[in-house]
């Protein structure tokens, strides 16, 4: 876009801002999927500082190209906007018609200038579709990163939560499990349960697989792994919470888990570890 | 030259490893435990790892030779004190200590050898 033509925009946009803002509004209202009286003033005032900021770099004759610190105003107010409608949990699409709903006023402005030639009117209209699309992009770009960083955050509080070692009695550890267990979960796993052997000198640790969806073979390595280095810092493994489904996928994916105790609760499986570390416990009624 | 100092108690002995080990010292280590299993008619080695920080695959290899070697001469092996972190990188290498025994600290292992067969 030429700076006559950026000038030439703003000028339209200026001399019927009204009349461009109440159709543009319109035509967002009619997008809404949820019309309140809330929605409609947050859009109105969103839609008015918009068109007022690019007015305003536009009439300084500044080039298309969005990447220009000239357009960090709008760029930033659109990031504002874009940011708010992926936290409210508005699609792309509707996050970028925002800007691409305002193409069809100003195009209808553009082609009612009197004393253009078609061609000056067709080059204008293209110029101006042109910087719409870069702005209509840039907020599909920016949603697309607000939901990112969101599905970051979620990610990582998911392994901060998925690892609780417990201590079940003297010398005896319990690891619950939950969820699909991945290389990058599995070392977290083993990590705390080693720190926490250290820690607490435990002898035994019982590993619950009760929530774990499903275990295929690079799961029961990674169980594997964990029991081996349990066992290297002189702590034995039992697995508890084997599901009859789980028993038969483990068998017919050929997974050796002989060297290993499995129970098929974490009852038995604690029954098994005070067995071990030489304690017992015995129901009161039984002995009256 | 630098050596690691091996400790006869009773009919044990005890390896405590203080210093970074580097390969020489561990081949030298490997000679002298074999030789003084054989010399003291020892029926237990502990070898305690607690101050070991950091193995690469040929010390991981070498912990677990000397282990097997002391294994063969007769005398029980039990490694106490591994840190996570050195058990993460073992398991990783694929060393995972098969047929010797291993103890959280050097009391456990102790109390290991001492019963004269295996806990568990």
């Amino acid at each position: 876009m030429s700076n006559e033509q950026s000038t030439q925009l703003a000028k339209i946009i200026l001399a019927h801002q009204d009349s461009i803002l109440d159709k543009w509004l319109s035509g967002l209202f009619a997008r809404l999927k949820r019309r309140d009286k809330s929605a409609e003033m947050e859009l109105q005032q969103q839609a008015r500082q918009f068109i007022g900021l690019l007015a305003e770099v536009l009439q300084r004759g500044a080039d298309t190209d969005t990447e220009n610190p000239a357009w960090n105003g709008v760029r930033q107010l659109l990031a504002e906007i874009s940011q708010l409608r992926a936290r409210k949990g508005f699609s792309p699409i509707e996050t970028a018609l925002f800007v691409f709903s305002l193409k069809e006023p100003i195009f209808d402005l553009l082609r009612q200038e009197p004393e253009r030639s078609p061609h000056q009117i067709t080059s204008e209209i293209a110029a101006a579709s042109a910087l719409f699309d870069r702005l209509g992009l840039y907020t599909i770009e920016v949603h697309q990163q607000t939901r990112e960083q969101v599905i970051l955050r979620q990610q990582q509080e998911l392994l901060e939560l998925s690892t609780p070692v417990v201590q079940l009695w003297q010398n005896i550890l319990a690891l619950p499990l939950i969820g699909t267990l991945d290389s990058s979960r599995t070392q977290v796993v083993m990590e705390s349960l080693l720190e926490k052997i250290v820690s607490t000198g435990a002898s035994i640790a019982i590993i619950d697989i009760t929530g774990v969806p499903t275990v295929d073979t690079l799961v029961a390595q990674h169980l594997l792994k964990t029991i081996a280095a349990a066992r290297l810092m002189g702590a034995d493994c039992i697995i508890s919470g084997i599901r009859p489904q789980i028993a038969q996928t483990i068998v017919h994916l050929g997974v050796n888990l002989e060297d290993v105790i499995t129970k098929a609760t974490l009852a038995d499986a604690f029954v098994v570890a005070l067995q071990r570390t030489g304690t017992t416990i015995h129901s009161q009624h039984k002995e009256r | 030259m630098e050596r690691i100092p091996i400790l006869r108690m009773g009919q044990l002995l005890l390896v405590t490893i203080q210093v970074d080990m580097h390969d020489k010292l561990a081949m030298t280590l490997q000679d002298d435990l074999t030789a003084r299993i054989v010399k003291d008619r020892a029926k237990g080695v502990l070898i305690d790892i607690s101050a070991l920080d950091i193995v690469d695959s040929f010390i991981g290899r070498m912990i677990s030779n000397t282990a097997a070697m002391a294994k063969i001469l007769d005398a029980k092996t039990v490694v106490v004190g591994m840190q996570p972190a050195v058990a993460i990188t073992l398991v990783e290498l694929g060393l995972t200590l098969e047929g010797v025994e291993t103890a959280l600290n050097v009391e456990l292992g102790m109390r290991l050898l001492d019963r004269g067969d295996s806990w568990i």
